[in-house]
């Protein structure tokens, strides 16, 4: 990420690059990190859906790895995944560093 | 319309709003625009009012929206989206354009309860056809949880404190969802997260209405309820099953309950997670737990007793 300079940025401060967000990694807020169990998952894709920081990927209509360069820890997938036979899919487990 | 909303099938779909936001972990304001937007099956043209949802999608230089998205003040985004919905009309007249577009304005509770009531309200009555969108978290999240009109009685926050003089906020919550109500638009409607389907089905019906519509959705905010940052969407469960946010819609005049708790459970059950809420648990507050559960009786009595006057 690199800041602009007054003589580069657009009349208006217009935003050409419509998503351009993505290129800020939030990833580094993060305190507690969700671990996808994938054996306990029954793909109901709830986490994607109530993932606030579209940080789950999904592939074909199924849930694939968290992308953890934006997941912010919050831990509301963990909350609401509802597991196979009552065994969460999702944990979350301190972040190392 | 009138796909069945399937999350396998959504899924393919792009979502419009990107990773990199700035909003904070567990916020519920990004999950909402998410679900809104993925409920579109119509390119769709946005106005934000100044808010946390504005200013953290937006941080110079760098936009969160796969979408047109406009800001100009913290009053006016139904103004401001009305002059892009006058112009596109117009453009459309002048066989310019033939594409089918839709037009949502999204704004926090503090600029739809309060600053931003009298924009709204005009937009609604020269009835331009578009979508207002307010996302309820109930105070000025962004500036540091200062109370709106918004604010749920007796709730903590940094301009009312809770303390020995005042147990929180000692007035009313305003009931916006009735004053759109008694605009008689079209379509307005309660949503909550918790329940995607009702949600995105309301924003469906309410895009394929022509005129002013309205919805009211819950937004839970973690910092400013003091709660944890993973109940955002366990919180607006909560609020949708003690009928503190009941979930309804008003077609036409017409009012239909579209989620019926199983059983109603009692307001401490929504209230108790939250910090905002911890002193009314001490003897002396127990009248406001008393008069909320009062108020929100009466809301649902109301509620029930209005749609089955048009039940047939």
């Amino acid at each position: 990420m690199k800041l602009k300079g007054w003589k580069e940025v657009t009349p208006g401060a217009v935003i050409l690059e419509a998503g351009n967000a993505i290129e800020f990694k939030t990833g580094s807020w993060r305190a507690f990190k969700p671990v996808w169990k994938k054996e306990h998952c029954i793909q109901c894709l709830l986490c994607w859906l109530y993932c606030p920081d579209m940080a789950i990927k999904v592939k074909d209509g199924r849930r694939a790895e968290f992308d953890y360069d934006f997941c912010k820890g919050c831990g509301i997938c963990a909350l609401e995944c509802p597991g196979k036979k009552g065994i969460k899919a999702i944990i979350m487990v301190e972040e190392e560093k | 319309m009138a796909k069945i909303l399937k999350l396998r099938e959504l899924s393919k779909k792009d979502v419009l709003i990107s990773a990199g936001h700035r909003m904070c972990a567990g916020c519920g304001a990004p999950t909402v625009v998410k679900m809104v937007l993925m409920a579109s099956d119509y390119p769709v043209i946005a106005a934000n009012s100044t808010g946390c949802l504005e200013v953290s999608t937006c941080i110079s230089d760098y936009t969160a929206w796969k979408i047109p998205w406009i800001h100009s003040a913290f009053e006016n985004a139904a103004a401001t989206i009305s002059g892009v919905e006058t112009m596109y009309r117009a453009l459309k007249k002048q066989g310019k354009i033939d594409r089918e577009i839709k037009f949502i304005a999204f704004g926090g509770d503090g600029g739809t309860y309060d600053i931003g009531l009298q924009s709204l309200s005009g937009a609604m009555e020269r009835g331009h056809d578009m979508l207002y969108i307010c996302y309820d978290n109930g105070a000025y999240m962004n500036t540091g949880i200062q109370r709106s009109s918004a604010t749920p009685f007796g709730a903590d926050t940094t301009t009312r404190p809770a303390g020995s003089a005042v147990p929180g906020k000692t007035e009313q919550r305003k009931n916006l969802t009735r004053i759109m109500a008694a605009h008689d638009i079209p379509y307005v409607a309660q949503a909550s997260p918790s329940h995607w389907m009702d949600l995105m089905k309301k924003v469906r019906k309410a895009l394929e209405i022509k005129g002013p519509k309205f919805m009211n959705i819950l937004s839970p905010c973690n910092r400013g309820w003091r709660s944890r940052t993973d109940d955002s969407i366990m919180l607006s469960r909560l609020a949708v099953e003690t009928c503190h946010w009941p979930l309804y819609e008003v077609e036409n005049g017409v009012t239909k309950i579209t989620f019926r708790p199983k059983q109603k459970r009692p307001v401490e059950d929504f209230l108790r997670p939250q910090g905002r809420f911890k002193h009314l648990f001490k003897p002396e507050n127990e009248w406001i737990i008393k008069k909320s559960q009062e108020d929100i009786d009466r809301e649902w009595e109301k509620l029930q007793k209005e749609e089955a006057l048009f039940a047939s």
